[in-house]
């Protein structure tokens, strides 16, 4: 089990530094100015170059690359040039380990700001993911106990229709109707937890409702696809002779068995959102990491994109890697190793 | 289909016909009703997509011209309820132009399908050749190729497509010397395509690595078949379940996605009509001309929901394990 989530923890590194390199590569080599974008509208040559330098735009691409992989473990200090360091010690900002970068447009280190925008996505995840597991696994197991009746196809129809409603125009109906027309909640405006528990919710109820409707309608089908399977299999029947209890039965013996597919896309799905609902965050107008990448790429911020995507594909590949050994915490006929 | 296999009768038996595959699906799709009208659906808005451009030359739509006449007031907003909708405009007109929102509709269902599905097709191609060489060759090959699906599994697709939009279309545009019409449909084509033959490739491969150990590989081999004879020859005709099945999940995913990315302002953009351009114009009006919104929004509802519905009632329909009748 040791050397398991060893190999596994390794090879989660190995694919971020890959992740990395490759956009690295993408957008650094580029036939674009990564510096031009620095510059506003009054650009002279002479600020150009200044930015260039101290943004470490002038050295080659794997150079930066090393910085910015150095940065990471030991941090660093900008601007990324040891004149300009030494010419103007009031300026130097240090980003401690791990370093992500230096914006260009926002003129500060990216971990500031992943700082501030990371409470927002991480309150959207929890409580779509709450949500949409209640509303997803319940629907399913309702729906595999009914197989055929009224309550089954109602339910089966309800998560296509779900799945097949494109996020944002949900959430955009949301906002328009709900808060706008009828004020029934505040038009969203992110609130601290810690802050105020209760507007905290009722700020975030619509990006939660946007977020669960599509994914508790895939949770419906896999739920009940798989509960089905189960509930048919010989032990269930067994179980039902010896007596247990209706609740026992579909809980204990049902449930269980078919929890090992749950788990995993529950895993993946919630990995994948805690990186940045960007739709749901661009209809709320809620400034998470979603926003904060749409936001770097309309302005190029390059730095920020790459941070961005190295965050978002490491939060897939460690929700990978934590799926893979959970399984042998749910699932008893599974042997990692 | 007309090779039913009849069993003679003997004694007096009732013959027993046999069925193929492809006769047994049949008849399941047609029990399903649902799936029915869903294929029926889909069907028809391919069609209505590949018959725009006729119908604009023939003038049953018009997707261009101005009425300035049927906006007005502050904001040139539409007149009349519900976004100025008319027996002559169904949909009702956009604000500020007055242009024709049923007949953009339509145009952009050609721009919007002709996208999602050359963008399938392109994940097929990629995910079914590599699913193949994967499961067959195995050892290195198939370790190669798995970790290269992991890695671009692993990659924000949706955050790829909106960072790599504006330097690809860019080069496109310059390379290609045009407008951004083309640049960013080849773009969406190309990432979405790119970022779907993962799934393909592990459908496909999973599928091979069973299929390869049947007899008729074996006979083939032994009969001195080289390796693309092997591949697309014997394997491909056994796999095409999966890939009409999964092709029809894609297709409706690949379609929501142009729209999501359009409402964010990427990929295709006005005045080119698509989905996404027509919803990413309409949000701008959505306080004050709700209607300009919901219209192409419940199309675009409607032709994913078909779709996800067709897509599900095939995989249905193709499931060996179903009950057979």
């Amino acid at each position: 089990m040791f050397y398991y989530i060893l190999r596994r923890l390794l090879s989660v590194v190995v694919m971020l530094f890959l992740i990395t390199a490759t956009t690295f590569v993408m957008f650094f080599a580029a036939p674009l100015d990564p510096a031009h974008y620095t510059c506003g509208k009054n650009c002279t040559p002479t600020i150009l170059e200044g930015n260039r330098k101290a943004l470490g735009f002038d050295q080659p691409v794997y150079v930066q690359y090393g910085k910015f992989v150095a940065g990471l473990f030991v941090g660093r200090d900008f601007p990324d040039n040891e004149q300009l360091r030494k010419d103007f010690p009031d300026q130097v900002v240090h980003c401690p380990a791990p370093c992500l970068g230096y914006s260009t447009t926002q003129h500060r280190p990216i971990n500031s700001m992943v700082a501030e925008a990371w409470p927002i996505s991480l309150s959207i995840a929890i409580g779509a993911f709450t949500i949409w597991m209640i509303i997803g696994v319940g629907g399913g197991i309702i729906a595999a106990l009914n197989k055929g009746k009224w309550q089954d196809r109602t339910i089966v129809g309800a998560a296509l229709v779900g799945f097949s409603l494109p996020t944002f125009f949900v959430g955009l109906t949301l906002l328009y109707f709900v808060a706008i027309q009828w004020g029934l909640v505040p038009i969203p405006n992110y609130v601290p937890f810690l802050e105020n528990p209760w507007r905290w919710a009722q700020n975030l109820i619509l990006p939660w409702i946007t977020l669960a409707l599509f994914f508790a309608a895939s949770y419906v089908r896999l739920t009940r696809a798989y509960m089905i399977e189960t509930m048919s299999e010989d032990y269930i029947r067994t179980a039902r002779a010896k007596g247990a209890t209706n609740r026992t039965v579909v809980f204990r013996h049902g449930l269980r068995a078919a929890m090992t597919p749950i788990v995993t896309a529950a895993g993946l799905d919630l990995g994948g959102l805690l990186g940045g609902a960007i739709i749901t965050e661009s209809v709320f107008s809620l400034h998470g990491l979603g926003y904060l990448a749409v936001h770097s790429v309309t302005n190029m911020d390059l730095p920020t994109i790459v941070a961005m995507v190295m965050i978002v594909s490491a939060f897939i590949v460690i929700a990978n890697m934590l799926v893979d050994i959970t399984y042998g915490l749910i699932d008893p006929r599974v042997t990692v190793g | 289909m007309a090779d039913t296999i009849a069993i003679e009768a003997r004694d007096g038996a009732v013959p027993i016909a046999g069925r193929t595959p492809w006769q047994i699906t049949k008849a399941r799709i047609q029990r399903d009703k649902i799936t029915m009208v869903a294929l029926g659906a889909a069907i028809f808005f391919l069609i209505l997509a590949a018959l725009a451009p006729v119908l604009d030359v023939l003038g049953l739509i018009d997707p261009t011209s101005l009425n300035s006449n049927l906006v007005g007031g502050l904001g040139s907003l539409p007149i009349g309820p519900f976004g100025g909708v008319s027996p002559q405009h169904w949909m009702g007109v956009e604000p500020g132009t007055g242009r024709d929102i049923f007949s953009r509709v339509i145009a952009g269902l050609t721009v919007s399908l002709t996208v999602a599905t050359l963008a399938v097709l392109l994940s097929v191609v990629l995910g079914t050749v590599i699913g193949i060489i994967s499961g067959t060759a195995g050892g290195r090959v198939d370790w190669f190729f798995s970790r290269i699906t992991d890695f671009v599994l692993s990659f924000p697709q949706t955050l790829m497509l909106i960072a790599l939009s504006t330097i690809v279309i860019d080069i496109l545009q310059v390379t290609l010397n045009t407008d951004r019409t083309i640049p960013s449909m080849v773009f969406m084509i190309l990432v979405m395509g790119f970022f779907g033959w993962p799934y393909f490739a592990r459908i496909i491969r999973g599928q091979v690595l069973s299929l390869k150990e049947r007899e008729f590989v074996e006979a083939a081999q032994s009969l001195g078949a080289n390796r693309r004879r092997i591949y697309f020859t014997e394997l491909l005709p056994h796999l095409w379940a999966p890939i009409l099945v999964y092709t029809t999940l894609i297709m409706p995913q690949n379609i929501a996605t142009e729209a999501a990315l359009g409402f964010l302002g990427v990929g295709i953009q006005a005045p080119t009509p698509s989905f996404g351009s027509i919803l990413n114009d309409s949000v701008n009006y959505a306080r004050a001309d709700p209607a300009y919104f919901v219209f192409p929004g419940a199309t675009l509802f409607l032709v994913v929901l078909s779709f996800n519905l067709l897509g599900d009632g095939l995989r249905d329909a193709l499931d060996p394990k179903a009950d057979r009748q």
